[in-house]
């Protein structure tokens, strides 16, 4: 017969939880959802071993537990902290907190360059969002930001190094997913980088492309996606295929625009977290829509920029030109091709390895 | 029933007099005020000639702004794009070549940027979402066209002339 476990109680801003012993503060408040889960850079609940380093995800504990009551006293990381039976944990009721992740956030931008118009991780960001919500508009920093040079890593994953936050996500993603790793943290302190040992590739593992998903900010992309399109031009759609890798669940979000498949992601959950890793022949080299059996839209929430200009239960009426007009089909009076250079039909972005280039766009005449 | 306001005049039905019945003093009037009208300052202007001045805020065509050593300031970010209720601007986007560092500010540029006029109602949201100061709106408007095709702007019909290239043209 097996014993009746023993739950702990813990208060969350006020809203009492029980959760099994051993749970994290952040996992218990992710049980209750909503505005009380602190927000987590560093953690990923996929990955063993992962958070303690960003600390967004302070908490303020008013009471240790039901046998000794006595309040913490430094704010703690929710995502390294278990929780102890009768624990009270402050979040957003405390100003304290609220204040403290203003500072950490300003500490994670000390560095990340503002070049959210040029990276293609904006409008998916975690530090957009994070900023947004708890950040200042502006900066106190007067000195020079690290700078580094941008790092191909493989065909297909662009490291911008400048960006990172170093959450080590992606270190633990191919600690534990691959069989082999190839880059890791160089160097200590604020000196410290992601990158390879000796420029070395990372395209002999088979999944080393979830460390794009798992990159909270844009220090690690897409090579194949690079500069094609913004994510709140593209449709997000459910999809899957049978992978002949085991370890490859095969479901994945393509982000479409009209029948081109621009890329290939992992599905992520509302914490930005993957339901489950998907392998680089999936994620990088199909992008044809005869490989992927299509589920349906993915739903993104409202207050996402993904959704704009997504219109939901649109009605298109029917064409009644035909019918009228005994079968004629309409004359058309301009195609917008023979004027418009966008969206050219013999140039199929999403068909392009890598960036696309000055040298992909036919000049027209008059053109410089 | 009760008036909304108090102008109201109920109409006269009482037969003309003498006076009225003669028409001629109503014509004097009115050509009293019709000749009045002549020595008016006029309302209209002769438009292609000569043209009304403009607000310092008026929204008319589009221009992309170039930085002051001429580089391209867009960097299709795509926030026009997404800001524009009409939907107007599309884009595509390219990576910057080595050796094309003169052409462009940033990494990634607008290889094609186009705004399709008809759809346009030059609402200003692309100028004040840009990023980059690049999208500016100026004070003259699209001109007239008999036909649909000349009304796709693309980028060098709003690209702003090379500064040091007009310096240069200018001395010769």
């Amino acid at each position: 017969m097996a014993e009746e476990k023993k739950l702990f109680k813990v208060k969350i801003d006020n809203i009492t939880v029980e959760v099994e012993p051993g749970t994290t503060i952040l996992n218990a408040a992710r049980t209750i959802g909503g505005e009380v889960v602190p927000p987590a850079m560093c953690y990923y609940s996929k990955l063993q071993g992962s958070g303690g380093k960003c600390r967004t995800c302070l908490v303020k504990v008013t009471k240790g537990s039901e046998a000794d009551p006595r309040p913490m006293p430094k704010l703690v990381a929710s995502c390294r902290t278990t929780v102890m039976d009768g624990m009270e944990v402050a979040n957003i009721t405390s100003p304290e907190v609220l204040d403290a992740r203003k500072g950490v956030v300003e500490f994670l931008l000390i560095n990340h360059p503002l070049d959210c118009p040029v990276c293609d991780q904006a409008g998916e960001c975690d530090l957009q969002d994070l900023s947004y919500e708890h950040g200042v508009s502006g900066t106190r920093y007067e000195f020079k930001r690290r700078t580094f040079e941008k790092e191909d890593i493989g065909e297909h994953i662009k490291l911008h190094m400048t960006r990172c936050i170093l959450c080590y996500r992606c270190v633990f993603t191919a600690d534990q997913l691959t069989n082999k790793r190839h880059h890791g943290i160089l160097k200590r302190g604020d000196a410290s980088e992601i990158s390879t040992y000796m420029r070395a590739s990372l395209d002999h593992t088979n999944f080393i492309g979830n460390v794009i998903d798992v990159c909270p900010v844009g220090a690690l992309t897409d090579r194949t996606a690079r500069f094609k399109n913004r994510v709140w031009f593209l449709k997000p759609v459910d999809a899957h295929r049978e992978c002949s890798d085991p370890k490859c669940c095969g479901k994945v979000a393509l982000w479409m625009r009209g029948d081109e498949i621009f890329r290939v992601t992992a599905r992520k959950d509302k914490y930005g977290e993957v339901e489950g890793f998907i392998c680089d022949t999936c994620r990088f080299e199909k992008k044809d829509i005869k490989d992927w059996i299509v589920e349906g839209p993915r739903k993104i929430s409202r207050h996402s920029v993904i959704t704009a200009g997504h219109y939901v239960g649109v009605h298109k009426p029917q064409e009644t030109v035909m019918k009228v007009m005994d079968g004629r089909s309409p004359r058309l009076l301009m195609d917008i091709h023979s004027v418009s250079e966008v969206n050219m039909p013999q140039v199929d972005l999403s068909q392009i390895e890598g960036p696309a280039h000055s040298t992909d766009f036919p000049t027209k005449k008059g053109d410089q | 029933m009760q008036s909304l306001t108090n102008r109201a005049k109920p109409v006269d039905r009482r037969p003309m007099t003498f006076a009225e019945k003669l028409y001629l003093p109503a014509i004097a009037k009115g050509m009293g005020i019709t000749l009045k009208h002549l020595f008016k300052k006029k309302a209209t202007v002769n438009y292609p000639e000569e043209t009304r001045p403009f607000s310092p805020v008026f929204r008319g065509l589009h221009i992309l702004n170039r930085d002051e050593m001429g580089r391209e300031r867009c960097t299709a970010c795509g926030l026009c794009a997404v800001a524009c209720p009409a939907e107007a601007i599309t884009m595509e986007a390219a990576e910057r070549l080595p050796g094309e560092e003169h052409l462009y500010r940033e990494e990634k540029y607008a290889a094609r940027y186009e705004i399709n006029m008809l759809r346009c109602i030059f609402c200003g949201f692309c100028e004040e979402a840009c990023p980059k100061q690049a999208v500016y709106m100026s004070e003259t408007f699209a001109p007239a066209n008999y036909q649909r095709k000349g009304f796709i702007y693309g980028k060098e019909d709003m690209l702003i002339p090379h500064p040091q290239k007009q310096i240069k043209e200018n001395n010769q």
